[in-house]
């Protein structure tokens, strides 16, 4: 924030890493990890360090074993949080680490730290390091945290929508950061739902299975469990009837007059939003026209702000654009989030680690299955277990297929955002369902198929259901891509509407963290089931369609030409899974209550619509201790402004058609 | 890239052979009138299909496949008069939004569980389908319903409409193996398997017992129970086990 100098700075670290190790004795014994480490030395009860790999070993030659030392169990600590830019420019620069995959926070209550954990990575391909630093979580339980962490917005454009996220669910403040507001809940919203001590309306316990329910589980309606009691936090005075915030005055007033958005308060809150220059100080800034052309000479056209959703055919679910308008030209653009929020990870939490997998389905609901599968193969890395040769096969054929119908409908509600209104899109939704037939014969659900398990799947695909993935794979859909491409691929229409449009350049892709289509259409051959592979993609012979053009067009292009090599997977993997054993489809015994080794683990599998990735951290309980999921449809919309910016209005529907994201997945 | 509005024909073309096999496949149908009743659904969602799909639903219905799933039923054992469950709790301990509510039968006398639910709740406003009590109930008690088609009253209480208790959650075994046949058979296959199982275990046993000098009377007389009562008091002492495991893990 601009008030906050750089004078307290230097000072900073110093608490920072006085509060770890003063943190210790208040937790004897904890069985969390234990903030062991102003030396680097291992205490003798901590978690075990991480070793370090080469590029970290070399990190920590760099800047001195004082400021990089290893972290528990994966990664290194920064311990100098004034040293954190050079350490990830140096991570960007030096050693190749381009792109910022992930970044999220963990609580770790008992030690009194949040640590906030960066996953960067690099574009060729590789696994991503994990670079961890610590704030002291601060004494007021509802302001954000006092001491700062330095945003890395200028170092990798990815962090934007990420940083706000954290900032939204733990309060770590991030100095730098161009915009620091809320942004899943709304601005006004008290106190901070992830961390640990925050607890949610109808709260029953941390963890599940609650004690309600059995032996003696008399049923209560939710609601009848005292909606308005102790649950809900409301700040001290706070009067609901009087309450008339504008939760939204800082992200107008942030792009009407340049602004600086509402200051966050002492007690976190934003302060009543500081009324922008220039403007009327009753009037409401939504529809206010106002002129910024210093120019007198030039034509004078109205700047106005339009709200675009969240109820808007276009906007693919409810998500808002507020973009300001000149003429027709959008010359600014800003997002409101979080209408779909439920606070995943924070059920995520409560839940057991097996409980999670239906929720995975609810994420981006287009693809379930490809969701299940990174949860999955990221909580059998930290169990150390293998699914059945048969298990692996029928999960690709699975993720493929899900591939193709996300495609397929990612290309049919392109058209209609380009105005060709439903023809397109309902000859795509029927392929997609005859697709969705066969999982809802499999799985028996069509969306929620909540299939995948520890070391396996739930069923196993009989000879009629392995006949209909095969004709389908083999006859009906390559036919139907076929049709797909003589239908729009010449199209001068769509030629004309998309060539061009929504151009971001190969290192701005990368810098902003776009993976999936968008980023290979711009270029960059990257897939993670080449970059980093998983499962079992190294059998299969496939290409990653790469286009050069980064716009809308190649998008599309990027997407048909990886139906195919969807196919190719899908058909090779029929082909080959006839060599394994039917019905052998579980490893190890099927079991409900599933332990985890304490420990953390980023996982990522490359969904239709990019990285998903899923940082969890084990206790070694029953329950994940943090379930984070690095969701591709939220921070590919970090590129969204840039891509549309000078664009007409009409285009920018189109550009955020062709990043194909799921509301469910964004707001999580 | 060839004449401008040569891409625009070519699409054209599709929307057309749309159409026109649209009208084939109906033709079809009208053509063949056996086919109009049971087949239609069936191929009319089909990747043999040719046309557009429609199905119309409330008056046609696509047949839907075994393993779908819907808010479960708990299944009765028609033959021995007797709730399948045991009241053994892991489907509510596996149930992601924690929405089944049992509560315990308890004799009355001697305080000691009996293995019978006296309440059974699902809440169907929270209930997602997932299907994992029927997955993980280890007897076969609980099924995913096919019965997609819920509404009530409104007028009705929420508990009454939305909470499924134990009567309207309860459904015939024959109503279960109509539905879901293959793990019907699989079920039956199961239990004729431990059957034999354990009489073969029990005339081992009765086999030793008569080679000792007890003689054999007393040891026949032990299996004859065995699948009235050993049935429901087998999970018995697994049940506390399993409990206290369960509360032992979490603290
Ligand atoms: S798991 Fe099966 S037997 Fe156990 S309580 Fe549930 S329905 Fe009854
Ligand atoms: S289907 Fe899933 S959510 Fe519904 S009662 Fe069974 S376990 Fe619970």
């Amino acid at each position: 924030m601009a008030e906050e100098t750089t004078n307290p700075t230097p000072a900073e670290p110093a608490t920072a890493a006085k509060a770890a190790p003063a943190a210790k004795p208040t937790s004897p014994a904890a069985a969390k990890p234990a903030a062991a480490k102003p030396a680097g030395h291992a205490a003798p009860k901590g978690p075990p360090l991480a070793t370090l790999t080469p590029e970290l070993a070399q990190l920590q030659q760099h800047f001195g074993e004082s400021i990089i030392t290893p972290a528990p169990y994966v990664g290194v600590l920064v311990n100098d949080l004034s040293k954190l830019r050079d350490v990830m420019t140096y991570v960007r620069d030096q050693l190749g680490f381009d792109m910022l995959a992930n970044v999220t926070a963990v609580d770790y209550i008992k030690e009194g730290y949040l640590q906030v954990v960066y996953h960067p990575q690099r574009s060729k391909g590789g696994q991503p390091i994990t670079i961890k630093v610590r704030v002291p979580r601060g004494s007021d339980p509802v302001a954000p945290t006092e001491v700062a962490v330095p945003s890395l917005t200028p170092i990798y454009a990815g962090a934007e929508f990420q940083e706000r996220e954290i900032y939204d669910m733990y309060g770590v403040r991030f100095e730098g950061h161009p915009d620091l507001r809320r942004i899943l809940t709304w601005e006004g919203f008290y106190g901070w739902p992830l961390r640990k001590d925050w607890h949610e309306p109808y709260y029953e316990g941390d963890t599940k299975p609650f004690d309600s329910r059995w032996p003696g589980g008399h049923h209560e309606l939710a609601e009848e469990r005292v909606p308005w009691g102790d649950n809900v936090n409301y700040p001290p005075g706070f009067d609901p009837l009087n309450f008339n915030s504008d939760p939204d005055a800082g992200l107008y007033d942030s792009m009407l007059s340049g602004v600086p958005n509402a200051p966050i308060g002492p007690n976190g809150h934003a302060q009543q939003a500081p009324q922008p220059q220039g403007v009327g100080a009753a009037v409401s800034v939504y529809d206010r026209n106002y002129n910024t052309l210093a120019d007198e000479e030039e034509l004078q056209t109205d700047q106005i702000i339009v709200n675009m959703g969240p109820q808007h055919p276009s906007t693919h679910g409810v998500l808002r654009m507020v973009v300001k308008l000149d003429g027709e030209t959008v010359t600014d653009l800003k997002l409101a989030l979080g209408y779909l929020h439920r606070n995943h990870e924070k059920i995520g939490e409560r839940n057991t680690w097996l409980h999670n997998i239906p929720y995975t389905d609810r994420l981006d609901y287009i693809c379930g299955l490809a969701n299940e599968l990174g949860y999955v193969i990221t909580v059998e890395k930290m169990m150390g277990i293998k699914p059945t040769e048969r298990a692996e096969y029928l999960r690709v054929i699975m993720a493929e297929l899900t591939r193709i119908e996300s495609h397929f409908w990612a290309i049919g509600f392109l058209l209609n955002d380009l105005g060709a209104f439903y023809t397109p899109a309902l000859y795509f939704i029927t392929e997609r369902d005859l697709i969705l037939d066969l999982f809802e014969s499999v799985t028996g659900s069509r969306l929620m198929c909540n299939y995948m398990r520890f070391g396996g799947v739930s069923r196993d695909f009989t000879e009629d259901q392995l006949a209909h993935a095969r004709e389908l794979a083999f006859d009906r859909i390559p036919r139907k891509i076929d049709e797909l491409e003589q239908l729009l691929t010449e199209n001068e229409i769509i030629k004309a509407r998309t060539i061009g449009v929504g151009y971001l350049p190969a290192e701005r892709s990368i810098n902003y963290s776009l993976t999936g289509p968008c980023l290979r259409a711009a270029g960059v051959p990257y897939d993670i089931r080449r970059a980093d592979p998983y499962s079992i993609y190294d059998r299969f012979d496939f290409e990653i369609p790469v286009f050069y053009g980064a716009d809308v067009y190649d998008r599309y292009r990027v997407r048909v030409a990886e139906m195919r090599q969807s196919l190719r997977i899908v058909q090779q993997a029929l082909n080959q899974i006839d060599q394994t054993k039917p019905g052998d489809i579980q490893a190890g015994k099927k079991a409900y209550n599933h332990r985890v080794p304490a420990g953390e683990a980023y996982g990522r599998v490359e969904t239709p619509k990019g990285e998903l990735g899923f940082y969890l951290v084990s206790d070694g309980g029953q329950n994940p201790y943090r379930y984070h999921v690095r969701s591709s449809s939220f921070i590919n919309l970090n590129a969204l402004k840039e891509m549309t910016v000078g664009h007409k209005v009409a285009d920018a529907v189109v550009i955020l058609g062709s990043l194909d994201i799921v509301l469910g997945e964004v707001d999580r | 890239m060839g004449l401008m509005g040569t891409g625009i024909l070519k699409g054209l073309g599709v929307t057309l052979r749309h159409f026109i096999d649209t009208y084939a496949e109906d033709l079809k149908y009208i053509l063949n009138k056996s086919g109009v009743q049971q087949p239609r659904p069936l191929r009319r969602q089909s990747p043999k299909n040719r046309g557009l799909v429609t199905v119309e639903y409330p008056r046609e219905r696509l047949p839907l496949p075994e393993n779908f799933r819907y808010v479960p039923f708990l299944v009765y054992d028609t033959e021995k008069q007797d709730d399948k469950c045991t009241s053994c709790g892991i489907c509510a301990k596996v149930c992601p939004p924690q929405c089944i509510w049992i509560v315990r039968t308890e004799d009355p006398i001697t305080k000691r569980p009996v293995p019978q639910p006296k309440e059974f709740y699902i809440d169907t406003t929270i209930c997602m389908n997932c299907g994992y009590c029927a997955e993980f109930c280890p007897f076969d008690a609980i099924k995913m319903d096919h019965d997609y088609e819920l509404s009530y009253y409104p007028t009705q209480e929420p508990h009454a409409r939305l909470v499924h208790d134990k009567s309207r959650l309860t459904k015939p075994d024959t109503y279960h193996a109509s539905i879901h046949p293959t793990d019907w058979h699989r079920e039956l296959a199961d239990r004729a398997a431990e059957e034999a199982k354990k009489k073969a275990a029990a005339e081992a046993k009765a086999k030793a017992e008569a080679a000792k000098p007890a003689g054999g009377a007393a040891a026949a007389a032990k299996p004859a129970p065995a699948p009235g009562a050993a049935q429901p008091s087998a999970p018995g002492p697994e049940k506390p086990a399993q409990a206290d495991a369960d509360k032992g893990s979490r603290e």
